[in-house]
């Protein structure tokens, strides 16, 4: 039980990690129906940025601070000199832009970074917390506290306030949402920013406890990605489920059945969802129109 | 009127004809101008490129379905020639056609349930995939020789060993030529024409009498054909095969190339896989500026000609010519 529970807490740490960057993937596709790949590099700037300037001696705060900042720069930059240049290329187009952008942020990461791995110390010490004979470290409460936050903030933006119902309106019926008055370009600006600061606070909370290096956004987008579909594109509460449902799969299979074929075991519990539900978890059910 | 699309057809046979001479004619050049054995790699590579590409953009271009899996189709086509070849002594021409039977067959048995899919969800299913069939290459060590890599035995063709670049590149080029014939043949086919009428509307097409699934089914299964065959000769060429071969960001590369050339024209696949191919060998000079180079001059061609490189060129000599 102890060993179960074990897993169980690392498998949620991580899925709170994947459910951020699923929750990024969903709000650009919503705006857009854009599948940004440039979202695991956001992850990447976040925590390397904040790892590099707390080693120089900054405090942990002002170097998260500076890092998520960073974040949102560079994804308001994408949307502007690249995204909104295309107009209305097809979604593959774009989509391939983004593949673009990751080649060159991680190229960028590289040289102004090196290829080295970074450690970030953890934000309230190591000494570990001991619950029903399984250990946990205190960054695990930060990752969840953070988690739970964001999550609840973002349910107030998008169902209180007139700006997230803006983006949930486009995210329905763009020409209407533009009929009613909604500028919808600058809801697409607002989703990518929105989105690189998700991911970038994911990405500073995850690397006291995994290392952070200049290409750990491949992994971390794939594994977003794939949360955001096994919960239903564009879905909020999908993102979040498929996040943690992944993530303890993962360290459930890694546990219990093998951890080489741990990204295997997630991949094929995706598919056989996928095949019972084709639309996700909690995905809306398309209906073409003709 | 049964006569008139007879009639089409035929004169679109002839109009197949100039772009294969230009091709076998730029194969002919190549091999003519290219200096020396560090060229006739790349041009290799790039051929076996576009042979994965043609297929890949029968799927995307004419079909309209992604995948995001087919460096899966490609490392099993080169770790099945390899292996058969090197463990087991088999000869490489029915090596080669034994791994494409059975990839055949393994895109066969999954393409029914990954095709219901849509849209993302599609990309997502081909890439799960694509990821396993990765994962299970770097853990089958005893067979694969996992993350080390596996040593291709030498092979020799009826008796003739090949290993000059100069012969593998004729080997290629052949190859390369029958995959664009058997490409454009197919789109001029019925089911060619299904196909892109897939790619318009799918409920249009099904209420047409189209059947989709199977339609679908076919292209997948042949693009998979394609990438395995480009696989195996790899495999043969290369001499040494590691798990990266089916990398996710391998996938994401054939794609990419796809995109770039242009969808849905089967000249510009093979000019987004040269491009793609030789590139990373230009921007060398740039040392570690590699990436970021090649990252914006891929964000740039898409952003001002987001149709593809073949269809925005041959619009712009048209505009010029006129």
């Amino acid at each position: 039980m102890a060993q179960f529970l074990q897993f169980l807490f690392s498998g949620i740490t991580v899925g709170a990690i994947y459910a951020l960057v699923a929750l990024g993937f969903s709000i650009i596709y919503n705006a857009s129906t854009v599948i940004n790949f440039a979202q695991g590099e956001f992850v990447m700037i976040g925590g390397l940025t904040t790892a590099v300037l707390s080693a120089a001696g900054m405090s942990i705060p002002a170097a998260a601070a500076i890092a998520v900042l960073a974040a949102v720069a560079i994804a308001i930059a994408l949307e502007k000199l690249a995204v909104e240049q295309a107009g209305s290329a097809s979604v593959i187009t774009l989509i391939i832009i983004t593949i673009g952008a990751s080649i060159f942020l991680r190229g960028l990461a590289q040289l102004i970074f090196d290829r080295n791995y970074h450690t970030l110390r953890a934000f309230s010490g190591d000494a570990p917390i001991h619950i029903a004979g399984a250990t946990i470290v205190p960054q695990t409460l930060w990752v969840l506290g953070t988690t739970i936050l964001i999550v609840i903030a973002l349910w107030w933006f998008f169902s209180r306030t007139l700006l997230g119902k803006a983006i949930l309106a486009t995210s329905h019926n763009r020409l209407a949402a533009q009929l009613v008055g909604i500028n919808t370009r600058s809801v697409l600006l607002l989703s990518f920013g929105l989105s690189a600061a998700l991911g970038a606070i994911g990405g500073i909370l995850i690397a006291p406890i995994s290392l952070t290096s200049y290409d750990v956004g491949v992994m971390l987008g794939l594994k977003g990605f794939s949360a955001s579909i096994l919960g239903g594109l564009g879905s909020g509460p999908g993102a979040i489920v498929g996040g943690l449902l992944l993530g303890i799969v993962e360290a459930l299979g890694a546990g219990y059945v093998s951890s080489a074929y741990k990204d295997a075991l997630a991949f094929v519990v995706i598919l056989l969802v996928l095949l019972l539900m084709p639309q996700g978890l909690f995905g809306r059910r398309s209906t073409e129109r003709v | 009127m049964p006569g008139a699309p007879r009639r089409r057809s035929a004169k679109r046979k002839h109009r197949r004809l100039p772009g294969l001479f230009a091709l076998t004619a730029a194969i002919a050049l190549l091999s003519w101008i290219l200096p020396n054995d560090f060229y006739f790699n790349v041009a290799i590579l790039a051929g076996l490129n576009s042979i994965v590409c043609i297929g890949l953009n029968l799927l995307i271009g004419y079909a309209g379905q992604i995948s995001l899996g087919h460096a899966g189709f490609f490392s099993l086509g080169a770790y099945g020639a390899a292996i058969l070849t090197t463990h087991f002594g088999w000869p490489p021409v029915p090596a080669l056609v034994a791994s494409a039977f059975a990839v055949g067959i393994f895109a066969l048995l999954v393409a029914r349930p990954i095709l219901s899919l849509k849209g993302h969800y599609l990309a997502m299913a081909t890439l799960g995939m694509g990821v396993i069939i990765s994962i299970a290459l770097v853990q089958e060590g005893k067979l694969t020789g996992g993350p080390d890599g596996l040593t291709v035995a030498p092979v020799n063709f009826f008796g003739v060993d090949v290993v000059s670049a100069q012969a593998w590149f004729w080997i290629v080029s052949v190859v390369l030529i029958a995959a664009v014939w058997l490409a454009l043949n197919l789109v001029d086919s019925p089911v060619g024409r299904a196909l892109r009428s897939l790619h318009g509307s799918e409920v249009a097409a099904e209420a047409m009498a189209v059947d989709t699934v199977h339609h679908k089914i076919i292209v997948f299964v042949i693009s998979a054909l394609f990438a395995s065959v480009a696989g195996s000769l790899f495999a043969y060429y290369s001499g040494f095969l590691t798990p990266a071969e089916a990398s996710f960001l391998r996938s994401i590369q054939f794609v990419t190339m796809v995109v770039l050339g242009g969808m849905a024209s089967i000249y510009g696949s093979i000019i987004g896989a040269s491009i793609l191919t030789v590139l990373p060998q230009l921007l060398t000079v740039f040392h570690d500026y590699e990436q970021v180079v090649f990252g914006l001059i891929l964000m740039l061609t898409m952003v001002f000609m987001p149709k593809g490189l073949a269809p925005s060129l041959a619009r712009r000599l048209k505009e010029w010519a006129s």
